[in-house]
């Protein structure tokens, strides 16, 4: 019964999918050898930008914390996947993954949230990750924790859950799972990327001169992990739903 | 892991799961191993470099984060502690997701049904 999947097309393209991504991976490694970061540190955004993040962050986790009240106090069966969403941030946010350009970055983790609690809940439990690292780890700061709440919690989870609304029902689950993914992913780093740009334009080309040079930093380090993130969240999400059914069916998350 | 089919859900075939495993152990390894001269270091610490090139005048001295880990040692047990704490929460909810649906099974043979 297995090996017959193996003749079936769709297991062939994935194949090939993956031995055309390392080939990519590959050819890059070979070509560049860039930094890269994930977090803005402590003290890189100038104290007018800092405040000015912070307060952009507040509204959604004013939202966020309401919908997680909510959740807990109407749907108490959904506090497994909250802890199940919480715990997936927490361990991909832990993982230094080595990337090609000879640097590392880690994941994001909050495409599974997005897809099973939207952007706004997923604003609380990344931002608890983030402030884990920021305070035990010296991994990005509390000035700067209103900006990376923005990239990675906020702005990468709404722009996927954008993705998410679109797909959804329309392209085989696994596709629109992974797209979910991958964009939260990828999404959390150009949202970095513009912010560090506009705190640090370019003294000759501006703010665009110094996007593409953040850009060039990250990007390539980053679409790798982005697409090995997503297709750890499809592999978890199928998880979820031969054993948490009906839990994904109080969620609305019936045969998508 | 054995995966029980049920209606309009597909589940993937455990080769399905290996295959993706797989792909994912390689993406993250592969630069190890082509990637030579490289310590994969600090991605925080390097992206620095790029602001100090553009704006050679700032200075990110003006706050401080409050505590730094002593050294790589300690910083890396601090990132396996957070790893750890998402894993058991998985860990936990997954299997109590698991036991949950078992015992339903238990209780009530066709798989369909609501609690």
């Amino acid at each position: 019964m297995s090996l017959k999947k193996f003749k079936n097309p769709k297991t062939i393209g994935w194949l090939l999918l993956i031995v055309f991504l390392l080939s990519i991976q590959v050819a890059w490694a070979k070509s560049s050898a860039a930094p890269s970061k994930m977090h803005i540190m402590e003290g890189y955004l100038p104290l007018g930008w800092a405040i000015f993040w912070w307060v952009a962050a507040i509204p959604f986790w004013v939202i966020g914390f309401v919908q997680v009240r909510k959740v807990i106090t109407e749907k108490p069966q959904q506090r497994i996947m909250l802890g199940l969403a919480g715990g997936f941030i927490f361990v991909l946010s832990a993982l230094k993954i080595p990337s090609v350009t000879g640097s590392s970055s880690h994941p994001t983790g909050t495409g599974l949230s997005t897809i099973l609690f939207g952007p706004f809940i997923t604003a609380i439990l990344g931002t608890i990750a983030l402030i884990f690292q920021a305070l035990l780890l010296a991994h990005g700061g509390l000035s700067t924790l209103g900006a990376n709440s923005v990239s990675m919690a906020i702005g990468g989870p709404l722009v996927a859950y954008g993705i998410w609304l679109l797909l959804k029902g329309k392209t085989p689950t696994w596709l629109s799972v992974f797209a979910t993914a991958f964009v939260a992913d990828l999404a959390t780093y150009l949202i970095t990327t513009t912010q560090l740009a506009l705190a640090f334009p370019d003294p000759v080309s501006g703010f665009w001169g110094s996007w593409l040079l953040f850009a060039g930093i990250f990007a390539v380090t980053q679409i790798p992990l982005a697409i090995a993130e997503g297709i750890l969240v499809v592999l978890i999400f199928n998880a979820l739903q031969s054993t948490a059914s009906n839990e994904l069916k109080e969620l609305g998350l019936e045969g998508v | 892991m054995t995966t029980q089919t049920q209606p309009r859900t597909k589940i993937y075939s455990l080769w399905i799961i290996i295959l993706g495993i797989t792909a994912i152990i390689l993406i993250s390894a592969i630069p190890l191993f082509v990637v030579q001269d490289s310590e994969f270091g600090g991605a925080d610490g390097l992206g620095a470099e790029t602001v100090a090139t553009l704006a050679p005048d700032y200075n990110p001295e003006w706050i401080t984060n409050w505590w730094e880990p002593p050294g790589g040692e300690t910083e890396s047990a601090l990132f396996a502690l957070q790893a750890a704490i998402g894993g058991i929460l998985i860990g936990y909810f997954f299997g109590y997701l698991r036991g949950k649906q078992k015992g339903r099974a238990e209780i009530n043979p066709s798989p369909t049904d609501e609690t």
